[in-house]
């Protein structure tokens, strides 16, 4: 198993690095072409979503992430230390919702709506001592270990 | 790639021009442009997003918000839009049945006349 990782201070500007790397590393992993938008999508949602997160909670704390090449499976686990609740994990509907009732989307979860719609396998642990999502998308057996 | 927005009037119709990435850091700036507009008293808005790149749901959240604001005073806010990537997170979330979504500022600014 071969590991990346990554913190980054809690700003908005540094997610869309966090993404890059994130792309950057699946590709190498293996991860099909046709899959990296979703990689990159769905990276971004978990990043933003630990940023405003750690913004309101804690701004000095860093935001991170780890990457990991995994029996056949790209794996990434972004971190934050922001206390969040159960609720705040559970998926929103929103589709039924009309436009005057519809949630602000970032308060109401909407990014990890996005995340469970992208990654084939997604896990949210959410906990008074912060957030954890690890999602998942198939990869090469080999990918990040290969040599270039 | 960062983001670029540009406007014009085209009779009633505002139309935005967006090129670049929407995501958590460049949203605000959208959500300025659109809120300055409806405040100029642009209701009917038509968002360009063929040149985006990346959008996210920070990016939703500021087309809802536009949404929101054009419909309080009778307006409009629709989008133009053909790439496959930035249609899914519409289709995921179920706002391809909120917003109207068009394949070129041509069809859209005909079936704004239609409806006027």
């Amino acid at each position: 198993m071969a590991t990346v990782e990554l913190t980054f201070s809690a700003l908005p500007a540094h997610v869309r690095t966090a993404r890059l790397v994130a792309t950057a590393i699946a590709r190498r992993t293996g991860v099909e072409e046709s899959l990296l938008d979703e990689v990159r999508l769905a990276v971004g949602e978990a990043c933003s979503r630990a940023v405003e997160a750690h913004r309101v909670h804690c701004p000095g704390e860093p935001v991170r992430i780890e990457l990991r090449d995994d029996s056949g499976r790209f794996e990434v686990v972004v971190t934050d230390v922001a206390p969040s609740d159960d609720i705040e994990a559970d998926l929103p509907s929103v589709v039924d919702q009309p436009l005057g009732m519809m949630p602000d989307p970032l308060a109401a979860g909407f990014g990890i709506a996005v995340i469970a719609g992208l990654a084939d396998d997604v896990e949210v642990q959410a906990s008074p001592k912060g957030m954890r999502i690890r999602m998942s998308w198939p990869a090469a057996a080999n990918g990040l270990a290969a040599p270039a | 790639m960062d983001l670029k927005l540009d406007h014009r009037t085209e009779d009633r119709l505002t139309i935005v021009e967006v090129e670049g990435e929407i995501d958590v850091y460049t949203a605000p700036r959208l959500r300025e442009l659109l809120i300055d507009l409806v405040n100029k008293g642009n209701f009917h808005l038509l968002v360009n997003m063929e040149k985006v790149d990346f959008l996210d749901s920070t990016g939703l959240g500021v087309l809802v918000g536009g949404l929101k604001r054009v419909r309080a005073h009778d307006g409009s806010l629709e989008l133009v839009c053909t790439q496959e990537r930035i249609l899914k997170i519409f289709r995921i979330t179920g706002l391809t049945k909120v917003f109207g979504i068009y394949a070129s500022v041509d069809e859209a600014k005909e079936a704004h006349g239609r409806d006027k």
